[in-house]
């Protein structure tokens, strides 16, 4: 039963990081793109999360730790990025 | 009874992620998109969280899930005020349909405060000169 949770599970969330990757080739500004990025880390860090449950592989946790860390400081960076180009 | 509560939890967490994605594609605004794309990151990976927690029913497994949960619950409002500032910093245009623009009426109102400064040190120097006049 959990086996095929779990394929279900999976097939959502990759649907949702397509859907997430449209808003990131669609963006009209700059910040939409930040947005949809910023979903994308998240969505990596639930499917990572799942996967590990799924295979039983305690590793996948620590990169998830990685990835959530890595897309927060990605996050604020490209914000202040955008902030610094718009007052120069 | 592992598994039915970890099936639970992560259909749910996926659907808030789903909804999260979809939400973020259909809104029709910078700021109506961060609001819909916070429901994945608090409710959608903490549901998929708790069900990978109750999964592996390990030690480890159990203390890394609540760090990440943690991290991810305290940082996104923080990545979200960041994005929010910039966006209204760079001027990206708000929904038509949007009723409250508290940031721009309070900068208006430090406007007007700075407006009645400049007529009333007009004002004081046009009551000057019938002083200088005295």
């Amino acid at each position: 039963m959990l086996e095929f949770v779990t394929q279900i599970v999976l097939t959502m969330l990759v649907g949702a990081l397509v859907i997430a990757f449209a808003r990131v080739v669609r963006g009209p500004t700059l910040a939409d793109r930040i947005v949809a990025v910023d979903l994308i880390g998240i969505l990596a860090v639930g499917l990572i999360v799942v996967s590990a449950a799924a295979t039983g592989v305690q590793a996948f946790l620590d990169a998830a730790i990685v990835i959530a860390l890595i897309g927060f400081v990605g996050t604020v960076a490209y914000a202040r990025y955008v902030e610094r180009a718009e007052e120069t | 009874m592992s598994d039915w509560i970890t099936a639970g939890f992560w259909l749910v967490g996926a659907t808030f992620a789903l909804l999260a994605s979809i939400g973020v594609l259909r809104m029709p605004d910078v700021f109506t998109r961060m609001q819909t794309s916070t429901k994945a990151s608090t409710l959608g990976v903490g549901c998929l969280l708790i069900g990978t927690a109750t999964q592996l029913s390990d030690t480890a497994s159990v203390v890394r899930a609540a760090s990440i949960g943690a991290f991810v619950m305290l940082t996104s409002p923080v990545a979200t005020h960041v994005i929010a500032r910039a966006a209204y910093h760079t001027d990206v245009p708000l929904w038509s349909g949007t009723v409250a623009d508290e940031w721009h009426e309070a900068m208006d109102r430090t406007d007007d405060t700075e407006g009645p400064r400049e007529p009333r040190a007009t004002s004081r120097g046009a009551e000057e000169p019938p002083a200088d006049l005295d």
